[in-house]
C-alpha cells in the first residue's frame, strides 16, 4: 500500500506532465476520417502538434480555432463556427472533435451550444459528427483527457442495437499507455481465440508510420465512425487500464453487455489473467502459440532475475503506465525506490512502494538518485545523464529515439521483451570492479592516498 | 492589459518593418492584426515566439505562468546550444490549477519565483505570461518588481500570451521586454572599437560558433548574440557595442532598430548562409566597425581571411558539384531563410523550383527576385496537399523546409532535408555551407530511394527486384558519387 501525496511546491520544475486537451486530440486521432480540434489560442495546437510529431514521427491532423484576445472576451462561437465550416469545406471530415482548452474554460464558452446552433445554420453538415469534450488545460492530466474524450466518443457514436447481438464482437478499449505495438498485439490475441475486436480508438491504424497512396488532412486510418454506432450489439466490453473504467462501465450499460477491465497486461499473472478470462470467455482453448510464448517469458524471467533482483528503480509516469511497469518491476524483484506520477488515480495506492508523489521530474530526480534505473518519458534523459544511471524511456512524448509507436509491452511477448530491455539497459551500464571499491572511507590508507593525491 | 496593447501597437508600427514602409498612414494604425483563419491556421502563439526569442540566453531561468499546457506540451524541444550554463533546459512552470484561476494566481507565481532562485540562483528569472493568468488578470508586472525588490536581482516580465497574436509577434514582444527591462542596465568591464552584437541569431545546432572561430581571428568580439549562447550580463551590456548584426529581420528589428536609435548602434542586416552571403557579412561588419573607429587595416585582413575560406569551402564542394547541380529544390520556409538558402542552393548549381514566402516580408521577396529573378516561383500560401503533388509528381527532386512538413515530403517517397529549428545539423558560414551541400548530396543519393519506390512483388507481375523499372528507378537515386 502506498501514500499518495501531492507535490507543495508553486514551481513546477521540468514537467512531467502534459495537458488533457492533448490527450483527447490524440484520443481523436484513433478514429477513422476525423479532424481533431483544440478550442483555444493556435499555440495549445501548435504545442501539442509539435509534441506529437517528435513522437510519431508522422504528419499528425491538428487543428485550432485560433482565439484571439478580443475572440475570447467575447465569446468563442464564430471561430467554433469558422473552424468547423472551414474543415468541413475542405476535407468533409465523418467526424470532426473539439476539445476545450484551459482559456476557453475559463472564459465558459458554452461550445455545446455553439455546436447545435452550427448545426441548424449549416443543414450541410448532417452527415458529420460533431463531439465536444470538455478538458481545461488546468485540471487533470493527458490520461484524463484521453479518457474523457473516449467517453464522449462512446455516449455520441454508439447507437442502440437493432441488429440481434454479436457474441463474438468485443468493445476494446485501449488507455491511453497502449503503443500502437500493444493495440496490434491485443488485437492478435482476441482474433486468435475467435474474437472480433473493435478498438476505440485505433491508433494502431492511423499512426503506425504507414505510407499512404494519397495525402489526407485528416487521419489516415482508426476506427470507423460506422463501426463504433454498431457497438450497440457487441457482446463484451473489454478495457485496459482503470482510466477506461468510467467509458467502459457506461458502455456495458449502455449496450446491456458485460464489462472486463484490466488494470494491466504487462507480466506473467496479468497475462495469466487476460488468456484464462479469453478461453472462458469465448469457450476455446489458449492457442498453442501463446503456450509457447508463456513459457519464453517464463524463461526470460529466470534469465533475467540475476539482473532485475534487488535493482532499485525510480518512475515517473502517468497513472495506468507506472501501474504496469511498476508492478511488474516488483514481480521481478525490484524495488521501487521512487514513483511520480501526474493525476490522482485509484490504482495509485495499491502500488507497490511507501509512497507515491504527484509531481514532476525534480522530485523524480530528488527521488533517483542512488537508483539503479530510471524510467520515464524523453525529458528524463537530462536528469539520467546527470545522476548517471541507465535510462528506459517509456511513455509519451519519446522524442530521440525512434520506433516509439512500435514498442511493444504487453501479453506474453511483449512482458518477455520488456525483461530484456531492462536488463540490457542494467548491463549495458555495467560496472567495472576497482581495486579501492570495497576500501571503505574511514580506513587509513584510503585517508593517505588521498593526502597524497 | 492596457500597456500590452500599447506594446502591441508600438510594435506594430515599426517603421523599420519593411511592410510597414509600404503602408499608408491610416494602414499601418490599423497594425497587423490579420486574424487568424479558425480551421485553417497552423503555426505557433506568441508566448510561443517570444520563447523561442529568449530561451537561447542561457543561464536565466524561464519561468512560464500558466497552466501545463504552455510549458508542459513543450519544453525541452529547441536545438539552441550553451557554451556554459544549462539552466536554460530546465522547464519551470507554475502549472495553475482551478483555485488559481478563480482566486487569481499571483500568490503562487511570487512564490514560483522565490523557489527558482532559492534552489537555482540564476542571475536573472524571465516571467513569461500566457493566456489564462493574462484573461484572469494576474498583474504579472507589479509580482515580478516586488520580486526584483524582495530578491535583490532583475525578474523580468515578458507580456506575450498566446492570444494576443502570431509567433512572430511574440518574438518582437520578447525584444521589447528585452529594450525596456534589461538592455543597458549593466556595463562592462573593458569595451574596444571591435566590439558588435548580433541580433536575431538563436545558436541553433551550434551556428554562432560557426562563425565566432572567424570573427576571433579578425580580432572581433561579439559582444552580445541577442539571443543565441548569451549570458545574461552579456545582454545587459549590449549597448556598448560599436555596430550591430541583425540576422533575422523579422524576429527583432524593432531590438536592432532601437538599439539604434538609442545608443547609436550603426546596424546591416546580413546572413551567415552561403559563401556569397557569409563573406559580405564579414565586410560589412568591418565597414561599420571601422566607421566607428575601428583601425582601417581591419578590412585587409578581412578580405585575406574571406579570400582564404572561399577557397577552402570551395575546394570542398567541388566534389559535390557534379551530383548536385541542376537538382530541383522545394524550399518551404520562410523569413530570412527563403533568400538567404537560395543563393546558397544557387550557389552549387541547384534549380530552386519554389519558395515560400509565408512568413517573408516585402524585402524578403524583392531580394528573392533578385536572386531567382522576376518569374521566381513565389509561393504565399502552399498546402500540405500541394506540396504532396509537386513531390509526387517529381517536379522537385527533395524539399527543404522545417520538421513539421517533412512528412509530406517523405510520404510522397521523395528526400526532405531539415533547415529550421529542430535540425541537426548547423549549415552557417564556410564550413557550415560544406556541411549543408554534403547532407544534400547524402540525402538525394541514399540508395533507399530505389528501393522505397519499387512495388511490391505481388501488386505488378511485370515488376521484380531486377526488372527494368525497378533498375531505373535506383540508377536514379544513384547519382555518382563524390
Amino acid at each position: 500500500m502506498a501514500t499518495v501525496r501531492h507535490s507543495k511546491k508553486a514551481c513546477a520544475v521540468n514537467p512531467l506532465k502534459m495537458s488533457q486537451p492533448i490527450g483527447g486530440a490524440l484520443a481523436f486521432m484513433g478514429l477513422a476520417d476525423t479532424m481533431p480540434i483544440l478550442h483555444g489560442s493556435q499555440g495549445c495546437t501548435a504545442f501539442g502538434m509539435v509534441l506529437f510529431v517528435r513522437h510519431f514521427k508522422e504528419s499528425i491532423p491538428l487543428q485550432t480555432t485560433a482565439m484571439s484576445e478580443v475572440a475570447t472576451v467575447l465569446g468563442g462561437f464564430d471561430n467554433v463556427e469558422q473552424a468547423v465550416m472551414n474543415i468541413y469545406s475542405k476535407s468533409r471530415p465523418a467526424i470532426v472533435g473539439m476539445c476545450s482548452t484551459g482559456l476557453t474554460e475559463t472564459k465558459g464558452d458554452d461550445v455545446e451550444g455553439y455546436l447545435k446552433l452550427t448545426r441548424q445554420r449549416h443543414p450541410e453538415l448532417e452527415d458529420t459528427a460533431l463531439i465536444y469534450v470538455s478538458t481545461p488545460d488546468f485540471k487533470g492530466a493527458f490520461q484524463d483527457g484521453w479518457a474523457a474524450t473516449v467517453l464522449r466518443i462512446l455516449q455520441v457514436l454508439v447507437e442502440k442495437p437493432a441488429a440481434p447481438r454479436e457474441p463474438a464482437r468485443v468493445a476494446v478499449l485501449p488507455g491511453c499507455h497502449l503503443t500502437v505495438a500493444d493495440i496490434e498485439e491485443l488485437r492478435e490475441i482476441l482474433e486468435s481465440f475467435g474474437l472480433d475486436p473493435v478498438f476505440v480508438p485505433d491508433l494502431s491504424g492511423s499512426l503506425d508510420g504507414h505510407v499512404p497512396e494519397d495525402f489526407s488532412p485528416t487521419t489516415i486510418g482508426g476506427t470507423r465512425r460506422e463501426a463504433i454506432a454498431a457497438l450497440g450489439s457487441a457482446g463484451l466490453v473489454l478495457a485496459v487500464g482503470e482510466q477506461m473504467r468510467t467509458a467502459a462501465e457506461w458502455l456495458g450499460q449502455h449496450i446491456d453487455a458485460p464489462v472486463q477491465l484490466f488494470d494491466r497486461l504487462l507480466g506473467l499473472g496479468a497475462t495469466d489473467r487476460l488468456m484464462a478470462f479469453l478461453a472462458d470467455h469465448s469457450g476455446r482453448p489458449v492457442p498453442t502459440k501463446y503456450r509457447r510464448q508463456r513459457s519464453q517469458l517464463v524463461d526470460a524471467m529466470l534469465d533475467g532475475h540475476f539482473y532485475t533482483g534487488g535493482c532499485k528503480v525510480a518512475i515517473g509516469a502517468e497513472p495506468d503506465l507506472l501501474q504496469g511497469v511498476g508492478q511488474f518491476l516488483a514481480e521481478l524483484g525490484c524495488e521501487l525506490a521512487a514513483a511520480v506520477t501526474t493525476t490522482d488515480s485509484p490504482v495509485l495506492e495499491h502500488l507497490p512502494t511507501e509512497e507515491v508523489l504527484i509531481g514532476d521530474l525534480e522530485d523524480l530526480e530528488a527521488g533517483a538518485a542512488g537508483c539503479d534505473l530510471l524510467i520515464t518519458h524523453a525529458h528524463g534523459r537530462q536528469m539520467a545523464q546527470r545522476l548517471d544511471i541507465p535510462f528506459l524511456r517509456m511513455g509519451l512524448p519519446i522524442f530521440d529515439r525512434l520506433g516509439a509507436a512500435h514498442r511493444l509491452a504487453l501479453g506474453y511477448r511483449g512482458s518477455r521483451d520488456f525483461i530484456f530491455e531492462v536488463a540490457n539497459a542494467l548491463i549495458a551500464h555495467g560496472h567495472e570492479p576497482h581495486p579501492d571499491d570495497w576500501r571503505t572511507s574511514d580506513a587509513p590508507e584510503a585517508g593517505a592516498a588521498a593526502a597524497v593525491a | 492589459m492596457s500597456t500590452l496593447s500599447s506594446t502591441v501597437q508600438n510594435v506594430f508600427n515599426e517603421p523599420g518593418c519593411g511592410k510597414n514602409q509600404g503602408k499608408s498612414d491610416k494602414e499601418r494604425k490599423k497594425g497587423c492584426t490579420k486574424q487568424l483563419q479558425p480551421g485553417a491556421a497552423a503555426g505557433g502563439c506568441a508566448f510561443d515566439g517570444a520563447k523561442i526569442a529568449l530561451q537561447p540566453i542561457t543561464d536565466v531561468a524561464h519561468l512560464v505562468h500558466g497552466p501545463i499546457a504552455c510549458e508542459g506540451n513543450s519544453w525541452d524541444n529547441r536545438g539552441a546550444k550553451s557554451s556554459g550554463s544549462l539552466l536554460y533546459r530546465t522547464g519551470f512552470t507554475t502549472d495553475i490549477n482551478e483555485t488559481d484561476v478563480v482566486f487569481g494566481g499571483e500568490k503562487r507565481l511570487y512564490k514560483a519565483i522565490r523557489e527558482v532562485i532559492d534552489k537555482y540562483d540564476p542571475p536573472a528569472v524571465f516571467v513569461y505570461q500566457t493566456c489564462i493568468p493574462a484573461l484572469t488578470g494576474d498583474d504579472i508586472d507589479a509580482v515580478c518588481k516586488a520580486a526584483r525588490e524582495k530578491f535583490g536581482r532583475p525578474v523580468i516580465p515578458i507580456n506575450a500570451p498566446g492570444f494576443v497574436g502570431s509567433k512572430n509577434l511574440g518574438n518582437k514582444l520578447a525584444g521589447e521586454a528585452l529594450l525596456e527591462h534589461v538592455i543597458g542596465t549593466e556595463e562592462p568591464e573593458v569595451t574596444t572599437p571591435y566590439d558588435i552584437n548580433i541580433i536575431g541569431e538563436y545558436n541553433l545546432s551550434g551556428e554562432l560558433w560557426q562563425v565566432r572561430p572567424l570573427l576571433d581571428e579578425l580580432g572581433i568580439r561579439i559582444l552580445a548574440c541577442i539571443s543565441g549562447d548569451a549570458k545574461y550580463s552579456e545582454v545587459a551590456q549590449s549597448h556598448r557595442a560599436r555596430a550591430a548584426m541583425m540576422v533575422c529581420s523579422k524576429a527583432m528589428i524593432n531590438v536592432t532598430r532601437k538599439m539604434e536609435e538609442r545608443y547609436g548602434i550603426p546596424f546591416f542586416e546580413g546572413s551567415f548562409y552561403g559563401i556569397g552571403d557569409m563573406s559580405e557579412s564579414l565586410r560589412e561588419i568591418a565597414r561599420l566597425l571601422i566607421e566607428r573607429g575601428a583601425d582601417a587595416e581591419l578590412m585587409t585582413r578581412t578580405e585575406a581571411l574571406i579570400a582564404r575560406e572561399e577557397a577552402r569551402a570551395w575546394a570542398a564542394i567541388a566534389p559535390y558539384r557534379a551530383s548536385l547541380a541542376g537538382k530541383r529544390v522545394l524550399l518551404v520556409t520562410g523569413g530570412v531563410k527563403s533568400w538567404s538558402v537560395v543563393a546558397a542552393l544557387q550557389e552549387i548549381g541547384m534549380e530552386v523550383v519554389g519558395t515560400s514566402t509565408k512568413k517573408s516580408t516585402a524585402e524578403d521577396k524583392q531580394r528573392i527576385k533578385e536572386i531567382m529573378g522576376e518569374e521566381a516561383h513565389m509561393f504565399d500560401e502552399l498546402s500540405p496537399r500541394e506540396m504532396f503533388r509537386i513531390l509526387k509528381d517529381a517536379q522537385a527532386d527533395i524539399m527543404l523546409s522545417g520538421g513539421r512538413s517533412q512528412f509530406v515530403a517523405l510520404k510522397a517517397k521523395m528526400p526532405w532535408m531539415d533547415v529550421n529549428q529542430e535540425k541537426h545539423h548547423a549549415y552557417a558560414g564556410y564550413v557550415g555551407m560544406v556541411e549543408m551541400v554534403r547532407q544534400l548530396h547524402l540525402a538525394l543519393t541514399n540508395p533507399i530511394w530505389g528501393q522505397v519506390r519499387q512495388l511490391a512483388p505481388w501488386e505488378s507481375t511485370t515488376l521484380t527486384l531486377d526488372s527494368p523499372v525497378a533498375a531505373d528507378a535506383a540508377s536514379t537515386a544513384q547519382v555518382e558519387a563524390a
